[in-house]
């Protein structure tokens, strides 16, 4: 070892200090992205926790646990085409893949215990380009940021001993972010409606259209019903899936059909706050028409491995600086890889023995 | 002046350019799951046309490294520390391409658009499945973890080579040292200066 080319192996305790403190500045700093060192901060998987905490459903959604699948087109005609140059608004049909659910983790709740129904829908484009939307039955987002979302989960937790959220906590809760006003303010009247079909539901989160010159166009959607209340059957005495009931008999009369509006933002409307609604004086367009030909159970039918991720979108539409937007992608997207972990039985998944899993 | 003590040039670059590239894509992933911020989307959106980039760079350098096969390590390494480097640099090959494929893989399983930017998609490799997408999605996350695993044992590695042993092993991916002669462990007897006062060496390891 006395090659004297070179000098012999360093027995300086400095230089193994020096590749010691690299190799693990870099995991530490890997640690830290992952928010594995952090446990204050806000992440996908510490909101899909905070959603669960009230029972884990294997092979579930982690809210909107509860759904049915549903499949028809919408048929463009044409009148948004100006503003977005997605070729889903150009006159003519694209194909869908929707959901109608009802928000929460527990996939047996009775249709009655909220009062929101949501309606998701994946838009298959030509050339692998998607568009997915996720909309609600609301006017408005309780809260406006991921951050007040996850202490809002925190807040109405469940206790453990009554199965209900603490009153007190919920409540400090609602009295520390006032702009939980208008949801509050809506919640009070709103009931829950006997039938998916006559319900409107809205994108909440703003959005940007982008049209062929490039222009950018902020907009807001929401599907209207072209079926009144009255039209249905209505919830039959005692049955908690009255909802898929009653779609089911409605379509087996032929297509429900709903209007896409889409809302153009005028300057100085906020995109970044869901609690907000624009006025009421903003120019709207009917896009077309979404006509829903058939439904099909969740657990066998074709949304039940469908993520409604709302930050997928073609080419001509894009999110806007909404900050529960990225939340949401982030936030569907473990609940995603856990439902699918369930129902593939990978190791370290929640066991999925419930009986009634695929009911 | 003896270049097979060192990569090829290109070899070379290939490998700092990767380097960067495979550190970003590690630290863009690992964040970007976690993240509930505008970053979710933005490290998303790098994240695949990345990917695509990192497995091309992957085949290209690949195919340099059968042209120009890399320089010998030192003679006197322990044996078991030969294997280790060369198995390390079999992982690392390996990786840098099968996780790209696999991602590609299960975003189709997902059901995902596979987008590389603007309207630019691949398609799909699978048909969609959520059992087969969960088993791809662990894969990914696992043989991730996999090779930051190995690129931080890569790097202490050729810190060791540099700071400790001090030999040519670093260099030959850096700057190497073409610029000094040969060291007299070749075997011919080096012509040396007459007066040089012969010292008591070990018998040169074969080259």
């Amino acid at each position: 070892m006395t090659d004297p080319s070179r000098p012999p192996p360093s027995r300086q305790p400095w230089r193994w200090a020096v590749i010691g403190l690299a190799v693990t500045a870099l995991a530490a700093a890997f640690a830290y992205v992952a928010g594995w060192i952090t446990p204050q901060r806000v992440t996908s998987h510490r909101i899909v926790d905070a959603l669960q905490a009230g029972g884990i459903h294997p092979g579930f959604r982690r809210n909107h646990a509860k759904g049915v699948c549903v499949a028809g087109y919408f048929e463009s005609n044409g009148a948004a085409a100006a503003y977005s140059k997605a070729s889903v608004f150009a006159s003519g049909r694209t194909p869908f893949v929707g959901r109608f659910a009802l928000p929460g983790g527990n996939p047996y709740a009775p249709d009655s215990s909220v009062p929101i129904r949501s309606f998701a829908l994946r838009f298959s484009l030509p050339n692998g380009e998607q568009w997915r939307t996720g909309m609600n039955s609301m006017p408005v987002f309780p809260v406006a940021t991921p951050q007040a979302f996850y202490e809002q989960l925190v807040a109405t937790r469940p206790d453990p001993a009554t199965g209900k959220p603490d009153p007190k906590r919920a409540g400090a809760f609602f009295a520390a972010h006032p702009e939980t006003g208008a949801f509050l303010a809506w919640v009070k009247t709103a009931k829950p409606s006997a039938s998916y079909v006559t319900e409107t539901y809205e994108a909440l989160n703003a959005f940007y259209f982008v049209d062929a010159m490039g222009k950018r166009h902020p907009v807001r959607w929401k599907v209207t019903p072209e079926a009144s209340d009255d039209a249905g059957t209505g919830p039959q005495a005692g049955d908690p899936d009255y909802l898929a009931h009653d779609l089911q008999q409605r379509l087996a009369q032929g297509p429900q059909r709903w209007h896409l509006r889409v809302t153009l933002g005028a300057p100085g409307d906020p995109t970044n706050d869901a609690t907000k609604v624009w006025p009421a004086d903003r120019h709207v367009i009917d896009a077309g028409t979404l006509v829903i030909e058939s439904e099909q159970p969740q657990d066998s039918g074709p949304c039940r491995d469908v993520n409604y991720d709302p930050t997928i979108l073609p080419s001509g539409i894009e999110i806007s600086d909404d900050p529960l937007l990225p939340a949401r992608s982030s936030a569907y997207a473990d609940s995603y890889l856990r439902r699918t972990s369930e129902e593939a039985h990978v190791p370290g998944a929640a066991h999925a023995t419930s009986p009634s899993e695929h009911p | 002046m003896n270049t097979t003590n060192a990569f090829h040039p290109l070899a070379r670059a290939l490998h700092w350019i990767m380097a960067v590239l495979v550190l970003a894509m590690l630290f863009i992933g690992v964040g970007m799951v976690s993240t509930v911020s505008g970053k979710h989307t933005w490290l998303l959106a790098i994240h695949k046309p990345l990917g695509a980039a990192i497995f091309v760079l992957a085949l290209i350098r690949l195919a340099v490294r059968l042209r120009f096969p890399p320089p010998p390590l030192p003679a006197d390494m322990p044996l078991l520390m030969q294997f280790v480097a060369h198995a390390s640099h079999w992982v690392l090959y390996a990786l840098m391409l099968t996780l790209p494929l696999v991602g590609w893989a299960m975003l189709s399983a997902g059901g995902y658009p596979i987008s590389l930017g603007g309207s630019l998609h691949l398609p799909p490799l699978l048909a969609a499945n959520g059992e087969t997408f969960a088993w791809l999605r662990e894969a990914h996350r696992y043989l991730a973890y996999l090779l930051f695993l190995t690129v931080l044992g890569h790097m202490g590695a050729a810190l060791y080579h540099g700071l400790i042993r001090r030999d040519d092993v670093l260099p030959s991916m850096t700057f190497p040292r073409h610029s000094r002669p040969e060291p007299p462990r070749i075997v011919e007897p080096a012509p040396m200066p007459a007066e040089a006062e012969p010292t008591a060496i070990e018998p040169p390891s074969q080259e």
